[in-house]
């Protein structure tokens, strides 16, 4: 099966050269490869999108979805996976959506190591909305509503994830698609919360190539079996300041995770009338 | 005697609700009717708290502000019921808290009572119930079944308190006793829960909020039973945006909040209306706006579930008024929900709710199993593909080969975006269309009730939990009741049918601009005087007995 299996009729609205590019070309490959191994059935994919640029994703993937809403892509990929454990469910959502509207859906996914995967189209400012600063954005950004420059500091989604207790932290950069695929494919496999924060670059409204192409490298010798490893290198770069920027998995753990619990009820079989008269029957 | 009132109150913590309930059960054992309303501040411990059971010959679905018993733990209950009590009533305290001349009054020193019997302090209800039972000529082999029943811990300790109050008492009067157990005695919210249930509910994603948290905490108890996910997420907004991943993925679901938590769930309701996903939310109200009044009663959002979300959508809008409406709806909230997959409120109150009742299950009418347009797997899916009725056939992943795609935008058929203005159109004629089909699928159903006398000239209009006092006061006047369940869409059919005739129509609501009386009106449908209260307490008959008295003379 070749990529092109994957697209729909829908006409690619994306600005050249924009970062969300290297998700989509990155993503497809990672899936039909899953699908035709037989790890992962194409069929039993689900993606979630929010709204912004990132959100048309969806509709450039002849696959399962659901375009929801700003801010609430987890909780609808939460609800999916407890509905039905077989489904694989893959978030794709802006900084904006993930770290500003629906920042309390992503801790309490990271909290809960719910199983799905989550990536971060990352390119630190509001794209659709024509250019504001999002929870990103470094100190100074000029956007328009803050014409004299942003008087705060960044977030660093890493440090919250993994503080939160997500259970795979990551990150890529749209300009590097074998690096994005490994970790697409890592994300995916990995059971439990897995996050992706990709740097990916909006080229009209704030355009960080040449900044990101001087500043990223790989990490190598890195154990993300190791907590203590892995909060070293997700603190090397604060989304702010001058330092180099690493990519890759930073941290990877095995742990339960939410809906376990409730795997018992998928193949009982009740008989509610009866079970509801027996019920009742106790409150005369 | 066959009907009695009796009014337990108390702190928070010393277990009035539970009390209430017992006093209840005792009833239902001699075959009487039950309806408690249950009073409560918003505190944990401390404050005032108190329960009026009424017991009757008839079925009942209202208080009365007069009683002929008042157990009371402490003096606050005395000072402010007292005028409750009728001629004759008797007064059943703690001797050591309370200080009273009622004329007819017994008392016990309740702590001493328990500690001799080792039995827990919350036991001290159980002495005054006790005693009541001897009071009421209740036998208690009687009470004894029903504490034995409610009661699973230190149960021998409780019977020892319980008979220190019923040997020390004497009779008063004697209970008339009837046939056997009509029915459990249940809270609204209970069989709000037990509805959905029996509406083959698959999962309830919801956070808690008064007066709607009855229906999360009986589910969740329920989970084992009936083999169903019960999720409480980080907010409402989660709520419904995860109770939307369920419908997504093929489960019957449902989500409850408060008038509050719905505010924040009007984007997951909207998206629901745009990616026609099923979905059901029980929306119990309480006073606002705002806070308003946490743990009382309100008919005030009407309006607002009408019209929430943003865009033209249809709000299926659904307001049982009884314990077998309530179980009825509920089930049925669901299926309509699945077949024309369509956004429902099924809109309670903190009355309804949090009131206990019998609930008759042979007076539920029989229901069939949801039945929704499914694909039948021929040819390429398109999760939004035209039909005659509006509802095109849903399908669930994984489906081998097929993508289904749902979606927040406009849509074309496949569900992938478009801005096309024929294709906006569509989308749009589309949900009108289905709106059609639900109207017309609803007419085989009571979404109207008529009770008291049909043909009366002069009718009451009432909806929700109004419906039980309305009803009682309609028959004992003569007056016709006329009950829309179903609110919107309206059914104007059905209502033009049940108002015919009448010269004077009277709305009866709790809420401050009489709702129900602008939604009829503004249907062409005149309303001549409203009855409004809004204090956060529903009527009482007494209450609304005297205010129908001025405004029909």
């Amino acid at each position: 099966m070749s990529p092109q299996k994957l697209a729909t009729d829908a006409e690619i609205t994306w600005c050249p050269g924009c970062g969300n590019f290297a998700i989509l070309n990155s993503i497809k490959p990672v899936l039909l490869e899953l699908d035709e191994d037989g790890t992962l059935p194409l069929e039993n994919v689900v993606l979630v999108s929010g709204i912004g640029c990132h959100a048309k994703i969806v509709d450039y993937i002849g696959a399962n979805s659901f375009y929801s809403i700003h801010g609430r892509t987890i909780p609808v990929a939460t609800g999916i996976k407890l509905a039905n454990p077989d489904l694989t469910v893959i978030c794709f959502a802006g900084d904006g959506d993930a770290y500003a509207e629906g920042l309390s859906h992503l801790i309490f996914a990271a909290k809960r190591n719910v199983d799905i995967t989550t990536i971060i189209h990352d390119n630190r400012v509001y794209g659709l909305t024509t250019g504001q600063y999002t929870p990103t954005s470094p100190t100074g950004f000029k956007g328009k509503s803050t014409p004299d420059g942003l008087d705060v500091l960044p977030f660093n989604p890493l440090g919250l994830v993994f503080n939160s207790g997500g259970t795979f932290v990551s990150r890529g950069y749209s300009h590097g698609i074998d690096l994005l695929k490994e970790i697409f494919k890592e994300a995916i496999l990995h059971r439990g919360f897995s996050f992706v924060d990709v740097l990916q670059v909006c080229v009209t409204f704030f355009n960080m190539y040449s900044y990101y192409n001087q500043h990223v490298y790989r990490l190598e010798d890195h154990d993300p079996l190791d907590r203590d490893m892995a909060r070293e290198k997700i603190e090397e770069w604060d989304y702010n300041s001058e330092s180099p920027i690493p990519l890759g998995i930073f941290y990877e753990e095995e742990a339960q995770t939410y809906g376990d619990n409730f795997l018992k009820y998928d193949l009982k079989d009740v008989d509610r009338e009866q079970e509801i008269m027996r019920i009742l029957e106790r409150y005369i | 005697m066959n009907e009695f009132s009796v009014l337990v109150g108390g702190r928070a913590g010393d277990g009035i609700n539970e009390a209430g309930i017992l006093i209840a059960r005792i009833f239902n054992q001699l075959g009487y009717h039950l309806f408690q309303y249950y009073d409560y501040p918003s505190l944990v411990r401390g404050g005032h708290n108190f329960s009026i059971v009424r017991a009757s010959k008839k079925k009942i679905g209202a208080h009365c502000d007069n009683v002929d018993f008042i157990l009371a733990l402490n003096q606050d209950t005395i000072d402010r019921h007292e005028e409750r009590l009728k001629e004759g009533g008797l007064l059943i305290c703690d001797s050591v808290e309370v200080k009273s001349d009622v004329p007819k009054s017994i008392g016990f020193p309740l702590k001493e009572i328990v500690e001799e019997a080792d039995a827990p302090l919350v036991a001290r209800n159980t002495c005054l119930i006790g005693a009541f039972c001897k009071a009421a000529g209740i036998n208690w082999d009687v009470l004894e079944i029903v504490l034995r029943k409610e009661i699973p811990k230190e149960i021998e300790a409780n019977l020892k308190v319980a008979r220190k109050g019923y040997d020390e008492a004497e009779e008063q009067v004697k209970a008339e006793m009837f046939d056997h157990p009509c029915c459990p005695v249940i809270t609204g919210n209970e069989i709000v829960g037990l509805g959905l249930l029996r509406g083959d509910l698959d999962a309830y994603v919801a956070y808690p909020m008064t007066p709607s948290s009855g229906v999360l905490h009986s589910l969740a108890g329920y989970a084992d039973n009936f083999s169903i996910k019960v999720v409480h997420p980080e907010n409402e907004i989660a709520a419904i945006l995860m109770a939307l991943g369920f419908a997504y993925a093929g489960k019957m679901v449902a989500t409850g909040t408060s008038g509050g938590g719905f505010c924040l769930m009007n984007e997951g309701f909207s998206l629901a209306g745009m990616a026609e996903l099923p979905i059901v939310v029980v929306m119990a109200q309480r006073p606002g706006p705002s806070t308003g009044v946490p743990t009382y009663t309100t008919q005030s959002d009407l309006h607002f579930v009408m019209n929430a979300g943003q865009g033209e959508f249809t709000r299926l809008v659904i307001a049982p008024g009884d314990a077998e409406q309530t179980y009825f709806w509920a089930a049925f909230a669901l299926k309509l929900a699945w077949e024309y997959q369509a956004q429902v409120v099924l809109l309670t109150d903190k009355a309804l709710g949090e009131s206990a009742y019998n609930l008759d299950l042979d007076q539920v009418e029989v229901m069939a199993k949801a039945d929704p347009a499914l694909w039948s797997n021929e040819g390429s899916y398109n999760r939004y593909a035209t039909s005659e009725t509006g509802v095109s056939p849903m399908a669930f992943p994984p489906q081998k080969g097929q993508a289904i795609k749902v979606n927040s935008y406009a849509h074309l058929e496949s569900g992938i975006t478009t801005e096309d203005p024929v294709v906006v159109t569509k989308n749009q004629d589309k949900l009108l269309l289905k709106e059609k089909s639900l109207i017309a699928g609803l007419k085989k159903y009571p979404t109207v009730n008529v009770y008291g006398n049909a043909q009366a000239r002069t009718a009451l209009l009432c909806w929700g939990s109004n419906k039980g006092v309305c009803a009682e006061l309609g028959e004992k006047l003569g007056l016709r009741v006329v009950q829309p369940v179903v609110l919107n869409p309206f059914p104007a059919e059905k209502f033009q049918e049940a108002i015919k005739g009448a010269e004077k129509v009277i709305s009866v609501e709790n809420n401050s601009t009489g709702q129900l009386a602008r939604l009829v009106q503004g249907r062409g449908f005149s309303v001549d005087e409203t009855i409004l209260k809004y204090d956060g307490r529903p009527f009482s008959v007494e209450d609304l007995d005297q205010k129908l008295k001025v405004v029909t003379i």
